[in-house]
């Protein structure tokens, strides 16, 4: 199989972030602002992006609006011919931020929601007011002409909303909605018990999914995620491991996917003594879980395996302490019990939510 | 089954659909939120000509005239091919 270039960077430029998600996506060593880097060294990884032949960009976190150069990137971007988008909570956007972004070139902005109730909303973030900031914040981002997806994060004490939501994001004017499941990694892990649907709450969900496709037919993308856990088949996590996209973190890691920091293995390349395309090409850990080569059974010889590419590497690190096993989700693995362990468990799961805070 | 686009509409990418040349690959591409499509070459002809002001017939009449093809079977194809892109969220139709 020869190597593609890679098509998608997330740029996660800080774990900065005034929210408190406890099934943020991050780390839970989350990176000090000490060890970010600085703006110039951002400006050159975006050079080398575009030389390698990525196409978008996506300023993602922690909350990207909490880094002052965030413009300045995004013009960079910009300018390189990346589509760029901004992946944020919206709690920092107003008219007056936006507007230094939307001169930049910034043509989309995805917003995420935790929930649609007041109360629920600020549970869940840990930030007071977050529901109406973030009301405000679409609608500044429909008024400058921009792109709006509307991003709500669906677990078990939301999900009897998600009609709702998908009718508040068509009346916000979003042209792309996500309903996305939590996926169980890093914090969100941490909480699993608590925040796990059972199947008749996802078969729920599914089916309000289904028929808001069929109302808003040509007129709105409606993007959904389900829970892996209830997948008979694991899915192609990145689009298979150093595959399609990189991600660079805060401190300027380089990573398969933004959880590839677990794999202890080989050594995790950076940004600031080594290029992005020998990153790309030549690195230990890039090369890792590239293509099929590395794969034990059942995904060597299973005709799924260039479909699911052998689902999440972290995932399988993670739940079997092997980042080479098959991910256990799969229906064909040996530890699929561990997941129908982990669904039996979250029936009634009440434990205290654990919010994403900086260790000391 | 997508509906071809009528004739007299008139199709234009929205400010947040990006086509441009992906220079590393040496190919056409559009560009949105969380999608990118690559369209074939015929595709790309066509993609050219939508400036916001062509209607789909005057789009299909040039293409006939620069290929020598009949214009009613190029009418056909470009209809078609548009009303894909449109469905998809890629092109907005006046």
């Amino acid at each position: 199989m020869s190597l593609s270039s890679p098509l998608g960077l997330l740029a996660e430029i800080t774990h900065r972030c005034p929210l408190q998600c406890p099934y943020c996506s991050n780390p839970l060593d989350l990176i000090a602002r000490s060890a970010e880097l600085p703006t110039a060294q951002w400006l050159d990884i975006i050079d080398q992006a575009a030389a390698l032949g990525i196409l978008q960009i996506h300023f993602s976190g922690g909350e990207p609006m909490a880094r002052s150069d965030l413009v300045q990137l995004v013009e960079r971007a910009n300018d390189r011919g990346l589509y760029t988008n901004l992946i944020t909570s919206g709690v920092q956007l107003t008219a007056e931020t936006l507007a230094p972004l939307a001169a930049a070139g910034l043509p989309h902005v995805q917003l995420s929601f935790q929930d649609i109730e007041t109360n629920a909303a600020e549970t869940m973030s840990g930030y007071r007011g977050s529901l109406e900031k973030k009301r405000a914040a679409a609608r500044d981002v429909v008024a400058a002409g921009l792109s709006l997806t509307a991003n709500f994060v669906v677990q078990r004490d939301n999900c009897t909303r998600v009609p709702a939501m998908i009718e508040l994001g068509a009346v916000m004017g979003a042209h792309r909605i996500e309903i996305a499941h939590v996926q169980y990694h890093g914090w969100s892990l941490v909480n699993r018990a608590r925040l796990l649907p059972s199947r008749a709450q996802l078969d729920v969900v599914t089916a309000a999914v289904e028929q808001a496709r069929a109302t808003h037919a040509g007129k709105l993308v409606i993007d959904y995620v389900i829970p892996d856990y209830y997948a008979d088949y694991p899915k192609a996590c990145m689009a298979g491991w150093g595959r399609r996209f990189i991600n660079v973190g805060p401190s300027g890691n380089v990573l398969p996917c933004h959880a590839a920091e677990t794999v202890k293995t080989v050594p995790i390349p950076n940004i600031q003594s080594t290029s992005l395309s020998e990153i790309w090409t030549g690195s230990a850990l890039f090369n890792l879980y590239r293509g099929t080569d590395w794969m034990a059974e059942p995904c060597r010889s299973c005709d799924r395996r260039e479909i699911d590419w052998g689902g999440c590497r972290c995932q399988a690190l993670a739940l079997t302490g092997d980042a080479a096993a098959t991910d256990p989700v799969c229906s064909r693995s040996s530890d699929r019990p561990k997941i129908d362990a982990a669904l039996a468990e979250a029936v009634g799961g009440d434990a205290p939510l654990v919010y994403r805070r900086f260790s000391r | 089954m997508t509906q071809a686009l009528d004739p007299a509409a008139i199709p234009r990418f929205p400010r947040h659909v990006r086509f441009q040349l992906d220079a590393v690959r040496d190919r056409w591409v559009v560009l949105a939120p969380e999608r990118m499509f690559v369209p074939d070459e015929q595709a790309v002809e066509i993609l050219k000509l939508v400036d916001g002001a062509r209607s789909v017939s005057a789009i299909a009449a040039e293409l006939a005239a620069r290929y020598q093809a009949p214009e009613d079977v190029v009418l056909a194809d470009v209809a078609l091919m548009l009303a894909d892109l449109a469905a998809r969220g890629a092109l907005q139709v006046a």
